[in-house]
């Protein structure tokens, strides 16, 4: 009982609740009984304890409420959706003077930058990326090479127009619907070419520049066309180091080539598309780029110049992009459908070519 | 350079626990701390942490009377955040290649130094109050913590006088003294 008179006084002590009379008798009992001194002391550090405790846990409670409060509010964003449309705007309002004078800051640089880049590099501003359409000259070559075939071939371009460029394409429906690149398709039109040499008139129905993609169809009443179309193309993003083959149209007669993805971005960081290492040529522009189990990953575009077998694809799900802004644009083409089911997997790579080769076709594109 | 004049009462505020004062230095820093804990391989969790273990940091600076901030609240936070997220990364090993956005830092070990210290503590005395179990922890609580009077906790306890509650208290507190000196003596 004795220890919690003494505690009781202590604490009187230190909160300074005793009047002057104990006050002094109880300083006189600390500067005489070293044993209650050392109490005392040790009582004080241990309520300084007590107290930093205290505080620091009510603001750890403040602050957990203030976040709570803020993230209902859409002040914070923790990656889940914004409550409402408002905050976004709120958002934008906060920051557009910001983004305003950064981003004409950084207009002026780039502008100041370019120019100088300019400058300083035009007497050597050669090709860094080939686009690996072919030419009219190749074109010509070909056709006087192979006399026979082309024959065939001009039945079904227009009389009055030529040749301008040559690349590959490949189904993505059996309705006829073929993706090749954007840069292929130089002129108005163009003729697609399968497998056995024989030739259908297209059209093209959607063309995206900037993805480098584009869709024809083919609108020729000989055409006949597959049962099913044997390969899906990836939503999804290929891994690094993965097996991938081609198949397309360096020369009149289909090509095989294999490589390996090598970055999962294309040219200058470019996140549209991915690097392959495989040696390919100008004719392989639009060829469809599979991975081991035959799904389509990429659709080949460039190479590099400077570089041996540095080639870029565009990565297979802005086909999906380009076919939905299709839909989006006419009801017309609601009939294309993209491939959902592979037989291909397990298959010998020759097994899997052999199915895949009547879809993968050579493009003739020509113009005025 | 100075803190302005708002950003000393936005100190003053937080440093007595004024909830519009930490609502308005949380508004305004906690998204450049989030950022950059998810650019340099973190979560919105750790994000959170980080930043609320400055703000933690800045309040206990900010109650000190003799305090004034050499830099802005927004420096001194990131420079606190980058620290103490560098520093945690090191631990888990998941050290990448940090990368720094275009703020300005100030030192602020000294400070971190400190505010570890007190982290240590506070570990203690919640790992000692917490092994003290019921009803110890929730008297002594009542009476050091919330501050309140020896009647009214011997009325919400059910003792049936405050003697006894006093009795009781002084117990607790004895094993509670005896809990946090045996883990702060080793810390020391």
């Amino acid at each position: 009982m004795d220890d919690i008179l003494l505690l009781e006084a202590i604490e009187r002590y230190l909160n300074g609740e005793m009047n002057s009379e104990e006050r002094a008798y109880f300083e006189n009992l600390r500067k005489t009984t070293p044993e209650i001194d050392q109490m005392v002391v040790e009582h004080n550090m241990f309520i300084h304890q007590m107290d930093m405790y205290a505080t620091r846990r009510n603001i750890k409670h403040s602050l957990y409420e203030t976040h709570t409060y803020l993230l209902e509010r859409g002040d914070l964003n923790e990656g889940g959706e914004l409550t409402t449309k408002g905050k976004v705007v709120q958002f934008w309002n906060r920051y557009k003077k910001v983004t305003a004078i950064a981003a004409s800051v950084g207009g002026a640089i780039a502008l100041f930058i370019s120019g100088l880049a300019f400058y300083f590099s035009s007497a050597v501003n050669a090709p860094k990326l080939e686009q690996l359409g072919k030419d009219l000259e190749v074109v010509k070559k070909n056709q006087q090479y192979q006399g026979a075939v082309i024959k065939e071939v001009t039945s079904k371009i227009p009389t009055n127009a030529r040749l301008l460029s040559g690349g590959s394409g490949f189904l993505i429906s059996n309705k006829g619907y073929i993706i090749t690149n954007a840069h292929v398709l130089k002129g108005t039109g163009a003729v697609v070419v399968n497998n056995k040499g024989e030739e259908f008139k297209s059209s093209i129905v959607h063309i995206d520049h900037d993805k480098d993609l584009a869709i024809l169809l083919i609108n020729d009443p000989e055409y006949v066309p597959v049962k099913n179309i044997p390969y899906i193309i990836r939503k999804s993003n290929a891994d690094l180091g993965e097996e991938i083959f081609t198949l397309g149209y360096p020369r009149n007669e289909v090509v095989y080539g294999m490589g390996y993805l090598s970055a999962k971005s294309g040219y200058n960081g470019d996140t549209l598309s991915y690097q392959i290492q495989m040696s390919v040529n100008p004719g392989n522009s639009g060829a469809p780029v599979f991975n081991k189990v035959g799904d389509i990953i990429g659709v080949l575009s460039t190479r590099q110049l400077q570089a041996d077998g540095v080639a870029f694809a565009v990565k297979s799900k802005n086909i999906y992009a380009l076919v939905d802004s299709l839909h989006n644009s006419d009801k017309a083409f609601e009939d294309l459908k993209m491939p959902v089911k592979s037989t291909l997997k397990g298959m010998e790579r020759k097994e899997q070519i052999k199915k895949v080769e009547d879809c993968v076709y050579y493009v003739k594109a020509y113009g005025k | 350079m100075k803190g302005d004049t708002n950003e000393q009462a936005l100190l003053k505020g937080l440093a007595n626990n004024d909830s519009k004062a930490i609502e308005t230095i949380y508004k305004d820093n906690f998204n450049m701390v989030q950022a950059y804990v998810l650019n340099n391989n973190g979560s919105y969790d750790e994000a959170r942490d980080i930043f609320q273990e400055a703000m933690i940091a800045l309040y206990e600076k900010a109650q000190n009377e003799s305090f004034v901030l050499t830099c802005q609240i927004k420096t001194y936070i990131y420079s606190i955040c980058r620290r103490l997220w560098l520093k945690r990364l090191q631990q888990i090993g998941r050290y990448a290649h940090p990368v720094d956005s275009m703020e300005e830092t100030v030192a602020v070990e000294e400070d971190l130094e400190a505010h570890e210290k007190r982290n240590a503590d506070f570990n203690i005395m919640d790992r000692a109050l917490s092994s003290l179990g019921e009803p110890c922890k929730s008297l002594l609580e009542g009476y050091y913590l919330k501050k309140m009077d020896m009647n009214a906790l011997a009325a919400e306890f059910g003792y049936t006088n405050a003697d006894n509650a006093k009795n009781q208290k002084y117990k607790c507190l004895m094993r509670l003294k005896k809990l946090f000196f045996s883990q702060y003596n080793i810390g020391e």
